[in-house]
Formats: C-alpha cells, structure tokens, sequence
C-alpha cells in the first residue's frame, strides 16, 4: 500500500509517501525514526494488522513548514528520512 | 532628476519618487524619498487607475513627467502599467526597498495580506533566495485578518490583545476556512480574547519563520507587509525567529514601490 | 435497496435517513454486526447480518462523538426490534472512531470507504473519490477492496463540503441547489483560479461585480472543485471502476463535471452513498468474527 501523508493547498502539493510493502518487517531497523530531526515518524499497527511507519498525526496537515528545515530554498542533494529508509520506502512530492 | 516606482495592489496604487542625492563624504547616501502617494482605484481599470495614480503623485511632489528619467512598476499588476520601462516582482522590490530603509537587514519577511514569504538579500538588496507560501490564506495576513473578524476586534486591537496573553494554545487548523471554526469554539468554551489572539499571531509568525528558515536566517531580520502594523504580531515573530529584535522600516506600505523606485534610478 | 432519491431536494447535510432491509429476517442470521462512522458533519450507523447489509441511520453529528454514535445505532435498533447485545460486533471509524463507546475496534475511514465502495460499487471498483464535509479522501483498492494506495487532504478546505458551504453562503442559495444551477448558465465559464478558498470568494465576488450570473459563478467554482478533485486522484492514479462517495456524490454540478474531465463515469448505485464508511466497517467486522470462529473452531 502506498500512504500519502500531507495534502495539497493553494501554495503546492506536499505528501510524504510510504510504501509499506517495502516498509514491513524493515530491513533498516526503523531507521526512518530517528533520522528526522523533527522526529516524524511513528510506528503504527495499520488496518491490516501490518507493522509499517506513518507521518504522525500532528504533523500531516503543516508538512511544508514542518520539512523547511531540511529543504533549504538554495536546494538540497539529499533528504535524511530518505537516505535512511535503505529500502526506498519514503517518497517526498515537492 | 528623478525616478518612480509604482505599486500596483489589488486595492490600492502607490507610487514613490526617489532622487539623486550627492553628500559628500557620504558616498552611500545616493539616493534620497522626493515622496509618496497612494490611491485606490475603486472600480477603475487598473491602466486607467495606474495613470491616474502616476498623476496624482506627480502634482503631490511637485513634479512633471519629463523630470522622471524612468519609471519601474511591481505588485500583482505590474504588468498593466503602459509607462512603465521595466517590471519587477514584490520579492525584489520588497528586498531592495527593506535594505534602503534598514541597511543591516539581510533577511527580509514580507508578510502582505495574500502572501508571506522569507527572502535573504545582500548589501545592495538584491534577492539571494526566497522561499514562500503563497496563494494559501494560511500563511498570510489574510489568516490573521480572518481571525480578528471572528473574534470581532480591529486588526490593530487584535494584536495589541495578543500582547496581553502569556498562553500558548496551539492552534490545530491550517487553514483559514477550518480555523475560523476552531476560533468560534474557543470562543464557546469561554477562552479568552488575547488567548486566542495570541494563538493566531503565534501560528501565522511559526509558518513565516519555517520560510524564512529554508533562505537560513542572517543578519538583522526586517519586517514588511501590511503585518508591520500588528505589535502583536511583530512579537509572536521574535519568540518564533528567536531573535531580540526585528527591524520595522518607516512608512512600511511603500517599501515595495520604494524599492522599484531604486531599481528604477540605478537602471541597469 | 434504499431509495433515496425522493428525498433529493434537502441538503445532504440535513437530510437525516434510516432504513431496514424488510425483506430481511436478522434474527435468523448467523453474524449480526454494526460499523459506526463519526464524522464531522453527519453520522452513519450500518448493521449487517451475515456480510448483507440489513439496515442504516445517517444523522447530523452532535456535540460529542459517544453520543451521536449511540444515536446513530439507536435508529437501525428501534426500526429493527434489535438490541445492542444482539450485535456481536461493532467497528468505529471516522474522525470520532475512537470515541464509539460500544465499538470492539477501531478502524479508519480510508480502509472503511475502500471496502464499503467494493460492496456497494462491485469488485471492479478500483478508485474511490470521498468527498466529506470537512476532508476529501482519494483511494485505490483491490478487488478485494483492500487499499493499494490512498490519500487524505483534511488540511485544506478547497476541495471539501465545507468549500461548497462557503459558496453557498456567499451566493445566498441552498447548498442542494448549487449542483442544477450550475449548468444553466449561457456558457461554461473557466474556473475560478484561486484554489484556497479565502481567495476563490473574493474572486468570486469580481467575477459578479464583473457582471457574470450566480449561477454562472456557481459554474466557475464547480468547476475549481472538479479540478482540484481530479488532481488529487491523479495522484493516487485514476483506474475503472470509479465509485464517489461522501456528501459530493450528491452534487451533480460538481460530479458531472468530475465524469468529463476524466473521461470516465462513476458507478451508480441505490444505496445512499454517505453510507460507504460505516458499511465498511460493518463489513469488517464480520470478517473479523468469522476469523474468530475459524480459530476458536481450530482450537
């Protein structure tokens, strides 16, 4: 399943995707978790009774102020939530 | 000799005439404000109000058309300024019209009612970078201005409200559509006035900062855009940028048209 | 089937329904279980026996979430001669699900609509569009109505009831009203250009200043909606079937419009659309039980 966390408004499109077949049983130990300085992501029992990362709750509708940081205006060769997740299940739209 | 900038808003025409000035042994002293005007157009065309506008601020100063050696349009309707030798964007007028006026700043936030955006500029007010939130009420003034109605104060004492709270309630809403209810029920549930005030100015002031972020912040930080007004606003600012002051330039409005004015007289 | 076409003159926000399959005997099914979805706007309760759907109350949600949830049931359980304990099993879902004080689980809305949609929609039904009254769900599913991929946007109002609402106030017309109106206008009009609301309603106030009609303007922010819409599920990737479901499905201004720019029609159905969620997780909840019964039978 492919989750997009975030939205889209009138300033852009912003979601945080995760492919969780690639995310269960995580070949990169949760790597995800600790990588984001503003510490996103959560480990959560999806409907299907699958172990997966999410975006939480609190942060899925200010993605574009809550990853500013980490995507400076001058541009940006890597993500560290990307770079982390070894086995390619986090995605950003912008 | 002279030359103008012109704004062209959405309400309002402003117009600003810059001369050049020769101090010595003030060789940074180059250009000076021969003056200022501002119009509304009301239902006129905007080449009409824009020609209009020009007039009025030429009898103003005291000036004739011949005596402005170029004129520079920016603003939302910068294209339909027919006299107007050039164009440029809001960021670039904004920057160059910030750092005239606050020579220090390097970090400029414009905070209009339709946009707000972090820029950084050099020495000459000239754009590095920018990075903004645009054509989204939820990080402009266009929130705060939402908010004050439902909470039916003036904008003004809106944010002198807000200066009365120590709370920080956080505000879950984006936007501006859904955060009008959230105010509504804070109402309800018997929250004060300058609590929520305060919560809405913190909100706009915490989505600016995180842009202004993405530019990274350095030098002295200037505030323009029709938030300048908002002491409230003017201190949810410093807690967010965490920064002891933020410097507000004089006559905040024109800052824009200022700044086409300079393009204007440096004239590439 | 429920019917309730009769009824399409009210807003679907006010209109408040309940029906129960006559045809139905629950006392002689095997499994009898409820979904529960606690909205923002309006609530829906779903009982089904043995997998079939038997009956559904769709109220305006209440202060608390407990208390419409129990309302909700109320309605199904009065109609029916049913009592709570008779339900062996109730799912929660919607923005209140944790808070259905009867609910043996909680499941979300996305997965609820992406399994209601496959029942009500049939199997080839790959694409969901779920317009609420506060969030607007894009989702892709299986045959087996499992979600493949999905989004939610609840951050921005352009694309939900309540954008509709705004219009509707600010043109002074019943909100039931806009989706007709919409298409009697001399020409289609573009859309209005400002996605973010607080912009579209200036922008609309110009446009009639500017001398269009209500309903031509009416027109131009139908069509925005469509727009927005369809770029959120392009997003997730747009395969047939498609089934709408939400408060929208019942916005023919906004849905016909939604049906030209893809180029596809939604699958039509009888039963009342808002019901999706909480059919779903009724639907869930049987699964759930027979699971059970398997392993207790192994056992």
């Amino acid at each position: 399943m492919i989750a997009n966390y975030g939205y889209k408004d009138g300033s852009g499109e912003y979601y945080i995707s995760i492919d969780t077949d690639k995310c269960i049983g995580c070949a990169a130990e949760r790597a995800c978790l600790a990588a984001c300085p503003n510490e996103m992501f959560e480990i959560i029992t999806d409907d299907y009774d699958d172990e997966v990362a999410a975006i939480k709750q609190s942060f899925r509708r200010s993605l574009a102020f809550d990853c500013a940081e980490c995507k400076p205006a001058a541009g940006y060769a890597s993500l560290p939530c990307m770079t982390a997740c070894t086995p390619g299940a986090v995605k950003h739209s912008w | 000799m002279y030359s103008a900038g012109i704004d062209m808003g959405s309400r309002t025409v402003k117009v600003v005439f810059v001369e050049e000035l020769k101090v010595d042994g003030a060789p940074q002293l180059k250009w000076g404000v021969k003056g200022k005007h501002i119009m509304f157009p009301e239902d006129l065309d905007a080449d009409q109000a824009a020609d209009k506008a020009f007039d009025e601020a030429l009898q103003a100063a005291g000036l004739t058309r011949d005596q402005v050696k170029r004129v520079v349009a920016t603003g939302a309707g910068r294209k339909q300024v027919k006299f107007a030798s050039e164009d440029v964007t809001e960021v670039s007028a904004g920057a160059k019209g910030a750092v005239f006026m606050c020579p220090a700043a390097r970090t400029v936030i414009d905070v209009g009612a339709e946009e707000g955006r972090g820029i950084k500029a050099d020495g000459d007010g000239k754009v590095v970078d920018f990075a903004g939130n645009e054509k989204c009420a939820a990080g402009a003034g266009a929130f705060a201005e939402s908010m004050s109605r439902a909470l039916q104060l003036s904008l003004k004492d809106f944010g002198e409200a807000s200066l009365r709270s120590d709370k920080t309630i956080p505000m879950n809403a984006q936007c501006t559509v859904f955060a009008e209810s959230e105010v509504v029920s804070l109402i309800h549930s018997s929250t004060p006035k300058e609590d929520i005030a305060k919560a809405v100015l913190d909100a706009v002031a915490s989505r600016v900062t995180a842009m202004a972020r993405r530019v990274g912040i350095e030098g002295d930080v200037a505030l323009i855009g029709g938030m300048v007004h908002n002491v409230g606003f003017v201190q949810s600012l410093k807690t967010a940028l965490g920064v002891d002051q933020v410097l507000l330039p004089e006559m905040p409005e024109y800052v824009p048209a200022l700044g086409a004015a300079l393009i204007a007289a440096e004239g590439k | 089937m429920a019917d309730t076409a009769g009824e399409k003159k009210e807003y679907w926000r006010w209109q408040e329904s309940c029906w129960i399959d006559e045809s139905k005997d629950w006392r002689a099914a095997k499994i009898v279980t409820a979904g529960i979805d606690v909205g923002s706007v309006s609530s829906q309760a779903v009982v089904c026996v043995d997998g079939e759907l038997y009956g559904f109350n769709s109220m305006r949600t209440g202060n608390n979430s407990p208390d419409s949830a129990r309302n909700a049931i109320q309605g199904v359980l009065d109609k029916s001669g049913m009592k709570l304990e008779d339900i062996k099993y109730v799912v929660g879902t919607g923005y209140g699900r944790v808070n259905v004080p009867f609910a043996h689980k909680a499941i979300t809305e996305i997965a609820c609509h992406a399994r209601g949609a496959n029942y009500m929609g049939g199997n080839a039904v790959r694409t969901i569009l779920d317009m609420g009254g506060q969030d607007c769900k894009a989702i892709h599913c299986d045959e087996k109505g499992k979600v493949t991929n999905f989004l939610m946007n609840d951050k921005c109002a352009a694309g939900t009831g309540r954008g509709m609402e705004v219009i509707s106030d600010l043109m002074q017309i019943p909100i039931a009203e806009l989706g007709q109106r919409s298409f009697d206008v001399d020409e289609e009009p573009n859309a209005v250009s400002s996605v973010c609301v607080v912009f579209a309603k200036s922008e609309a106030l110009g446009l009639l200043k500017a001398g269009y009609t209500k309903n031509k303007v009416i027109a131009a922010y139908c069509q925005a909606m469509a727009e927005r819409v369809v770029s959120l599920l392009e997003r997730i990737g747009v395969e047939k079937e498609f089934f709408i479901t939400g408060g929208i499905a019942k916005n023919p201004g906004v849905v016909k419009r939604i049906e030209k720019i893809l180029g596809i029609q939604a699958v039509q159905t009888k039963i009342d659309s808002q019901i999706a969620g909480a059919l779903g997780a009724a639907l869930f909840g049987y699964t759930l039980m027979q699971k059970q019964g398997a392993s207790a039978k192994a056992a």
